[in-house]
């Protein structure tokens, strides 16, 4: 009923590549997809998948060769979108001359805020990235990470509805990926909608309430992490009851731990749990708990993607 | 309109702190080193050698920061990848073609102020130490107010010059833009040129290329009034009003232009 935040629709883009005998690349390929208001979906792929081209046909950078970009009801480029957006660019770059609250104030003012206004909303933003020391440095001296907290803070200059962020943990150190990824939870916990890149899967593990993934600019899945077909690798069995010999008995001694007087046991494909309980429980064990272990979002990537085709 | 005015403040911000400005205490330090050797070197002549040297001053120094800033205006922008951020703001790209714009024009008439300024001074302290019988020799008065018209169609000419690098710079490299700004500078001067060239030569399709690029290219030397108003010839305000009105119909032609090829470029 309720209008999605961000609908693709069969988008298309096609760049020229070659100087002379220019010819149509496909960057992207009628990718259709819908983020819900609230939703924090990571938008996922490896280089060159397509992500970044997604993201500038979403701002109007370029235009689409088919298909449409919608936010918040509004086709892509306008400026009643523009209003209630913040976007965050692949290694934001902006004036060296300017320093982090100037940019802001700047920027401030395009959404009609004045002076004032920007400037107090510049201090709590800069704060908030960690920045609030250097606000009064020229950009020229700020380092790769420090651009990527002023791009975090331009971007929500405008407290906006829907963020886009295009690869928001790149170039940056341990500790900077660690304030990112806090600072993406709190933009959904604040009920924004936010639309992050990455080519890192656990950085989207930690955080999205749902995933695309993106390959030779074809969308190949979407869903929550934990209802994609990702491969089931084994189970972990933890059992309670049952001591030391009575899983020699089984046979499975070399896959089990004892973690606190309960045993541990790693199952493999090729052992389901349904055969070993009913031994287990003839030794009068008592069943724990049991999970499916998964591949990890990378091996289901690397699974995904190195599908057979053209190498591009 | 509002967010055009910011845009233009961020250019004129920038080109100060870029020390654009600077090139003011030059043209102050130059003109009065000028005139103390001018003074020395000649009897009677100087003030008009002054102002000629002022007026052309302003004209050259102007020429370069049109130039030069005009052309980085948007290839800066695009170049540094600062576009991106820029126009995911509720900015149209028409807004931001007319905001840099203005903010140029902007920097410019605070350059030609400036200089014009200095200019009077230099000249106003010359009729102050002067004797009243040396003065006698002048055809004008040192600070002469007529100078300002041709002041005024300097800073025309530089808004002109202005449009054109941006034009250039919304679809060609930084380098190029600058030699095809230059190029249309020398030539926009010789244009009138063009208009008699048809008298001279038999191919009709010639003579209709030269009346097509007559029409095409922008005339310059209509602006240059500089020479007359030092000699003491009357330049008339419905002159300057033809001549400005001319130089606002090139200009809104070259933004449309602009507006027209930067609306539907792809920032790659
Ligand atoms: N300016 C461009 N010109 C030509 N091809 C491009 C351009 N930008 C990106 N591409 C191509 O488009 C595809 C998608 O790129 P991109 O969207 O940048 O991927 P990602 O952000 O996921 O790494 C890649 O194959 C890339 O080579
Ligand atoms: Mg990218």
């Amino acid at each position: 009923m309720s209008t999605p935040a961000i609908t693709l629709d069969g988008l298309t883009k096609d760049y020229a590549v070659g100087f002379w005998r220019p010819r149509p690349h496909r960057a992207l390929d009628q990718v259709s997809l819908e983020v819900a208001t609230g939703e924090v979906l990571g938008y996922l792929g490896p280089n060159g998948a397509g992500k970044t081209t997604t993201l500038k046909l979403l701002m109007q950078l370029i235009y689409p060769t088919a298909g449409t970009a919608e936010i918040l009801g509004c086709p892509a480029g306008d400026v009643d979108a523009s209003l209630r957006l913040g976007y965050l660019p692949e290694l934001p770059y902006f004036y060296d001359n300017l320093s982090a609250e100037e940019l802001l104030i700047y920027f401030g003012g395009l959404f009609g805020l004045s002076t004032a206004d920007a400037r107090e909303r510049a201090t709590t933003l800069l704060d908030r990235v960690g920045l609030g020391a250097a606000r009064h440095q020229r950009l020229r001296r700020y380092s790769k990470g420090m651009l990527q907290r002023v791009g975090i803070a331009q971007a929500l200059v405008n407290d906006p509805e829907v963020v886009f962020l295009d690869e928001p943990m790149s170039g940056l150190d341990p500790v900077g990926r660690r304030d990112m990824r806090e600072l993406i939870r709190q933009l959904g916990a604040e009920g924004r909608t936010v639309f992050f890149s990455s080519h890192i899967l656990s950085d989207a593990e930690a955080l999205c309430s749902r995933v695309a993934i993106m390959a030779r600019g074809k969308l190949i899945a979407t869903g929550r992490i934990a209802d994609l077909a990702f491969e089931v690798r084994g189970w972990e069995l933890v059992v309670s009851g049952a001591s030391a010999d009575d899983v020699r008995a089984l046979g499975l001694e070399e896959s089990t731990r004892e973690v606190d007087g309960r045993q541990v046991i790693e199952l493999a494909i090729d052992q389901p749990p349904d055969r070993i309980l009913p031994e287990l429980a003839r030794h009068g064990a008592q069943v724990v708990s049991l999970t499916p272990r998964h591949e990890s979002l990378e091996d289901y990537f690397m699974r995904v993607v190195s599908q057979p085709g053209e190498a591009s | 309109m509002a967010i055009i005015g910011r845009i233009a403040v961020h250019v004129f911000k920038e080109s100060v702190r870029d020390k654009v400005l600077y090139n003011l205490v030059l043209f102050a330090v130059l003109l009065i080193a000028a005139s103390y050797l001018i003074g020395q070197l000649t009897a009677g002549q100087d003030v008009k050698i002054i102002k000629d040297l002022g007026l052309a001053a302003t004209q050259i120094f102007g020429l370069f920061i049109a130039v030069f800033i005009g052309i980085g205006l948007v290839s800066k922008e695009v170049e540094r990848r600062s576009i991106y951020s820029l126009l995911s703001k509720p900015i149209r790209r028409h807004e931001l073609i007319l905001g840099k714009y203005a903010g140029l024009v902007l920097t410019l008439a605070v350059n030609v102020v400036v200089m014009a300024a200095t200019l009077y001074l230099v000249l106003g302290y010359m009729s102050w130490v002067e004797s009243e019988e040396f003065k006698a020799t002048w055809l004008r008065p040192a600070a002469d107010p007529a100078m300002l018209p041709a002041i005024f169609l300097v800073f025309a000419q530089l808004a002109l010059v202005t449009a054109l690098a941006l034009f250039f710079s919304t679809f060609s490299s930084p380098i190029l833009s600058a030699v095809l700004t230059f190029g249309l500078y020398v030539v926009g001067h010789f244009n009138a040129d063009l208009r008699n060239f048809e008298s001279v030569v038999d191919s009709t399709a010639a003579a209709y290329l030269a009346r097509a690029l007559y029409y095409a290219l922008p005339s310059l030397a209509p602006f240059d009034v500089k020479a007359a108003v030092v000699h003491g010839e009357p330049v008339t305000f419905g002159y300057v009003a033809m001549t400005t009105g001319y130089g606002a119909a090139y200009v809104a032609a070259l933004l449309l232009a602009a507006v027209f090829i930067f609306s539907r470029r792809d920032f790659k």
